[in-house]
């Protein structure tokens, strides 16, 4: 079962357009990183997710529903914890428990409590007095209270220390082991991504690149090192290589597509691979960045 | 989390997420190499995969399957009362392990010698060489430093 089914959404904003034919699902269980660069998409996707826009075509399913039409039905489920902090300043923590919980008919008072304790979070604390790192797990706490079938962290790390970090991606750990939650988690540490995600959504220009799973992202990503027979002027041309560095009989190159085939067409282009390594999400993330004709 | 209990001792595994290796085969590398230096021996109770996945921080499915490529491999077995263990194991497969791992640090060295345009006899020579000094001196040995480890999570900002 699918917790998330995106079919085919476009929006566009005036002239810009934010989002354009996206296609992507999301089983339920699993965590999905989505990258991209600022102002790619990704908060624009999220969105829409939420129900907080409207495709202008397309449809949008989060739990097999219409967030637009069900919102209270979608979002009593969701665990959201926001880009920015959105939590109004003034309430005290006990306060946001009291508010969240008149939302939230899942919301369990003595799990919020034990998150509390675990945070260091001190519940008569006004929000805007605490550090920034403080903010965030209040909010997570927020979103977790509820035991979310499905959270969903927009760029949640932004601007906060290890320790915070730590926190959140601990909160995602948890909700895969514990509930068998699904989790949407944008971000742009992709060590982090790489770390927690069981599949990966890249979005460029509203576009997405590639939404595939982790495993079979890296088994389609390498880099290789060539020896050419002859002497190269130039960056030698070779099917599903790009990015090219070197100089004389030695390149390197980031090859795209089944491993299985390098050696083939090295053959035909003379060279032999001298070496090949596995590329980290944030080698393949640069590779699928650079200018869109690279690969 | 109970670490340290007789059962389930704290392993020492570290993941990269910088080094391009996928992470449950860091894993599976992590307690093969485990295995084959003594530090887990058969019998022993791997981390239940929750506990593993929230110290190592990473996603409870990718732990979930580098404990089926070991099983896969008869490295270790699920036991019925829940808990997967370190099995018997074919010591071939421990000795393969071995080889494995010193012929990575063999390539190394070789290759840094050939950059130092050092040609392969002298190496072995130089090997027979410090085998006769380590074994004059074996407090020499326990000096030496450890492998280096992998900070537990290294996080670089790709743009902010």
């Amino acid at each position: 079962m699918n917790t998330i089914e995106i079919q085919d959404v476009s929006r566009r904003f005036g002239p810009k357009q934010a989002l354009k034919n996206v296609n992507l699902e999301l089983p339920k269980g699993t965590v999905l990183g989505l990258i991209g660069e600022n102002g790619a998409g990704k908060t624009t996707l999220i969105k829409h997710i939420l129900g907080l826009l409207k495709p202008d075509q397309g449809t949008v399913r989060v739990f097999g529903l219409d967030p637009i039409q069900s919102p209270e039905k979608v979002l009593s489920r969701i665990g959201y914890l926001a880009e920015e902090d959105a939590l109004p300043g003034w309430m005290r923590i006990d306060e946001l428990q009291r508010y969240s919980a008149g939302f939230y008919p899942t919301w369990n008072q003595e799990y919020a409590d034990q998150l509390c304790r675990n945070f260091n979070l001190d519940r008569k604390a006004k929000l805007k007095s605490l550090s920034k790192g403080q903010r965030a797990r209040a909010g997570l706490m927020a979103a977790l209270a509820i035991k979310p079938e499905f959270l969903l962290l927009d760029e949640p790390s932004s601007g906060l220390d290890p320790i915070v970090r730590r926190d959140i991606l601990g909160a995602v750990i948890g909700s895969v082991a514990d509930e068998g939650g699904t989790v949407l988690f944008s971000s742009h540490l992709l060590t982090e991504i790489e770390r927690v995600a069981d599949r990966v959504a890249m979005i460029r220009d509203g576009e997405l690149v590639f939404c595939e799973d982790l495993d079979a992202l890296k088994h389609a990503h390498l880099k290789v090192t060539l020896r050419f027979d002859n002497y190269k002027s130039s960056s030698p041309v070779l099917a599903g290589a790009s990015h090219w560095e070197g100089e004389g009989t030695e390149w390197t190159a980031l090859y795209t597509g089944d491993g299985g085939n390098l050696e083939a067409a090295s053959a035909l282009a003379k060279a032999t691979v001298v070496d090949r390594r596995w590329l980290s999400l944030e080698e393949i993330f640069v590779a699928h960045s650079a200018t869109r004709s690279a690969i | 989390m109970t670490e340290g209990s007789p059962s389930s001792p704290a392993l020492q595994l570290h993941v990269s997420a910088v080094d391009g290796v996928p992470i449950y085969l860091q894993i599976v590398n992590g307690i093969k190499h485990l295995i084959a230096s003594g530090r887990l021996e058969r019998g022993d109770e791997l981390p239940a995969i929750r506990v593993l996945a929230d110290r190592l921080v990473v996603n409870p499915n990718t732990i979930a399957r580098a404990y089926r490529e070991l099983e896969i491999a008869g490295i270790v077995e699920k036991r019925r009362t829940a808990g997967t263990y370190v099995t018997d194991g074919t010591p071939t497969l421990i000795q393969a392990e071995r080889i494995r791992i010193l012929a990575e640090r063999v390539d190394t060295l070789l290759v840094e010698a050939r950059q130092l345009d050092v040609d392969t006899d002298t190496v072995v020579a130089l090997l027979h060489e410090r085998d006769a000094l380590l074994r004059e001196q074996p407090r020499r040995l326990e000096e030496l430093p450890a492998r280096p480890q992998i900070e537990d999570i290294r996080t670089n900002e790709v743009r902010s």
